[in-house]
């Protein structure tokens, strides 16, 4: 834990765990209102909104212009369910793969891939690569020189994750009442429909800063795994929450450590996929939660029901 | 000729032609055996069995190498991708049925951890000597250019099986689609029916893999079953329509994509569906866009047609612009509002059936037949002209409509 921890395992670890935490907190709401895949369709469109913001603006770094993706897209599947009157999840699959198929093809025929974005990257990330060049140890966290060359995404992970957290405090009581009861809110005069849109562009933000910086798995997986496994220990949603930010965090450090240091202890050189890993291990710990979480069964199902 | 008819007309060589056909195959046995996937409602399982193919093919990969075989074996890596695929499958259907989660949650979280533990085995590969070539990033996105001709005869033999499976299957499968309490008291075994399907849809995965790629094989599996119901509302029939639109854009895409250089054929494929489904969504005949708007208009200058003439019989001024608009232009009234002798006709004939109506509803108490009184149903449509007769004599003589005396 000294000089070479800091300098390449610190920064990842950390925006690691910010973009768990970020992706995870929406997360609750979105797997209580049964719709725990809009982050799976949301990490599709990001590549069709990478590559597009690539050939208009010429940069990689075009947040906003991801988020208008994330919210067009967002917006086709609603038009698609609409206007042909489709169930919601095929909607979304005719949208999502549609649009990263456009994607696709649109990096194939541009020049972008050049400028190292292909959909590898895209869906790997490239958590490993953000290392601290300048740190020469711990003390180097109190170095302006030193501070000032942490890579980019930390900071704007840092920010994206207080961003959510703030929303998700201003909005908490909202939030609750209207995913257990919509029509109770309703009564109380809150925008149920305006909220419901919040929700999903805080994820879409929120996938869209963890996607720059570590790859749509962690996003796919962070955004389900964790607030998944939290639901299976409490009937509280307090609760349930803190559970889901343990959860993610937990995913988040034993996955990049399995990943950086776990193959040495099988004796190989070479580290793994740290945002598979992460993805896996969240995978692992909903899955001990389904076999031993103390509320995994459905309420109200006995015991022979569930056998059968 | 230009390049994309040869490719369409199977001249653009040897190798394009291969692809061409491997992939109408397996977008008929893709859009076909996901009608059933779509029907039920589960169309994004699918989504989740892509994704979780590619530890399997990771895992057979390692296996095929340690054992000392050529890693890169089509069969041994498609075996790999089914066995984890139908693991996932299994994991989504254990979570919904034994956990309070709902099978999308179950769904994501299969998909999440299964598509990152395969990356995981990917970055292993690559490090491995034998691994710089694998090639497996071609299981992401498909890779048609390289297409062996044994490959294509797997497309081949392995779709025209499922097709077979989906036309073995397509009685109880519908049944459990539509009602599946309703097939369970027939005597079906549901959750095996459910099994079997999903089984269908890793086949199908399974020989996609290597064309179209795992994340792109979704959409062949959604896309067009979802195009097809806008055309038929029979479960006969969409399974063989969704077939058609299947194989049509595989085979159309790889035209495609054989007839310009570097466009990769997966992507093509995806959205010649995607064009397909967009063309249907505007102008399928009853569930369109275009048929939608039609039918909305209809019955909106039908509503302001006989509002107007009630209110001509009445001799009530009208205000709604509209409603005059279409007077006019149909010859009802003139441009000073005053009605034409069509116009006095034909609004007392909407008065005279108001009245009838009103008859009708006193001796068929029970709203069987009344219960049809819409405004807009003609009256002869649902009585019969003995009991119309029957009505006018209860009405008595005509008598003069008020305002035309």
């Amino acid at each position: 834990m000294g000089a070479d921890f800091v300098q390449f395992s610190l920064t990842p670890i950390l925006i690691g765990t910010f973009a768990a935490i970020a992706c995870a907190l929406p997360g609750n709401f979105l797997i209580l209102r049964r719709q725990a895949l809009i982050g799976d369709a949301i990490s599709h469109v990001v590549l069709p909104g990478i590559v597009a913001a690539f050939l208009i603006t010429g940069t990689l770094a075009a947040i906003p212009m991801l988020l208008g993706a994330a919210v067009i897209a967002v917006i086709l599947i609603e038009a698609v369910k609409r206007l042909g009157g489709i169930e919601p999840g095929a909607a979304m699959g005719v949208v999502f793969t549609t649009l990263f198929a456009g994607g696709v093809l649109l990096l194939e025929q541009s020049d972008a891939s050049s400028v190292h974005l292909d959909v590898e990257h895209a869906l790997m990330g490239n958590l490993e690569s953000l290392i601290w060049f300048k740190a020469t140890g711990w003390e180097s966290l109190l170095d302006p020189v030193a501070l000032a060359t942490l890579p980019h995404e930390l900071p704007r992970m840092a920010v994206v994750c207080v961003l959510v957290i703030i929303l998700m405090l201003v909005f908490w009581r909202w939030l609750k009442i209207s995913t257990f009861d919509e029509g109770f809110a309703q009564a109380l005069g809150i925008p149920v429909a305006a909220l419901g849109i919040g929700l999903v562009i805080t994820a879409a933000i929120a996938a869209v800063a963890a996607f720059d910086a570590v790859g749509s798995i962690i996003v796919i997986a962070m955004f389900i795994c964790p607030p998944a496994a939290a639901r299976l220990m409490t009937n509280q949603l307090e609760v349930q929450v803190w559970w889901s930010v343990f959860f993610a965090v937990l995913s988040a450090v034993m996955g990049y450590v399995f990943a950086g240091y776990g193959p040495l202890w099988f004796g190989s050189q070479n580290a793994v996929s740290a945002a598979g890993m992460i993805a896996t291990v969240s995978g692992i710990v909903l899955g001990l939660a389904c076999l031993y979480g103390p509320h995994r069964s459905r309420v109200g199902v006995g015991r022979e029901d569930t056998a059968t | 000729m230009n390049p994309f008819f040869d490719a369409l007309l199977l001249n653009a060589g040897y190798n394009a032609a291969l692809v061409a056909v491997g992939a109408g195959l397996l977008g008929f046995a893709a859009g076909s055996s996901g009608t059933f996937l779509f029907l039920r409602k589960r169309a994004l399982l699918s989504d989740a069995t892509a994704h979780a193919t590619l530890p399997g093919v990771g895992i057979a990969f390692i296996i095929m190498v340690s054992l000392g075989y050529d890693g890169r074996s089509l069969i041994g890596l498609l075996l790999g991708s089914a066995v984890t695929a139908w693991i996932g499958l299994l994991m989504i259907e254990w979570i919904a049925r034994r956990t309070r989660l709902a099978e999308d949650a179950a769904i994501g979280a299969v998909l999440g951890s299964f598509f990152g533990l395969g990356i995981v085995l990917l970055t292993i590969i690559q490090t491995m000597s034998a691994g710089r070539q694998a090639g497996l990033e071609g299981f992401l996105l498909g890779s048609a250019a390289g297409m062996l001709y044994q490959d294509a005869v797997v497309i081949a033999i392995g779709g025209s099986l499922a097709v077979f499976a989906t036309w073995l299957l397509r009685r109880p499968m519908t049944l459990v689609a539509f009602d599946a309490e309703f097939a369970a008291a027939m005597g079906y075994n549901v959750r095996r029916i459910d099994l079997l399907m999903m089984g269908l849809v890793v086949a199908v995965t399974v020989i996609g893999l290597k064309l179209v790629g795992l994340i792109l094989i979704v959409a062949m599996l959604i896309i067009p079953p979802v195009t097809a119901r806008f055309w038929t509302d029979r479960s006969d029939r969409i399974i063989w329509i969704a077939g058609v639109f299947g194989g049509l854009s595989g085979y159309v895409g790889a035209a495609f994509s054989a007839s310009a250089p570097a466009m990769p054929t997966g992507p093509l494929i995806v959205l010649t569906a995607a064009a397909i489904f967009l063309f249907s969504l505007v102008f399928a005949p009853v569930r369109g866009v275009a048929a939608v708007v039609v039918r909305h208009h209809r019955f909106q200058r039908r509503v302001h047609r006989r509002q107007g003439l009630l209110s001509l019989s009445r001799a009530e001024p009208i205000r709604e612009k509209f409603t005059l608009r279409l007077l006019l232009r149909s010859g009802l009234i003139r441009p000073d509002g005053v009605p034409t002798d069509t116009g006095r006709a034909q609004a007392a004939k909407v008065a005279r059936d108001e009245r009838r109506w009103d008859i009708a509803r006193e001796i068929h108490q029970d709203a069987g037949l009344t219960g049809r009184y819409d405004g807009l149903t003609p009256i002869e449509e649902v009585f019969t002209p003995d009991e119309i007769r029957d009505f006018d004599r209860r009405l008595g003589p005509p008598v003069a409509v008020r305002g035309f005396a």
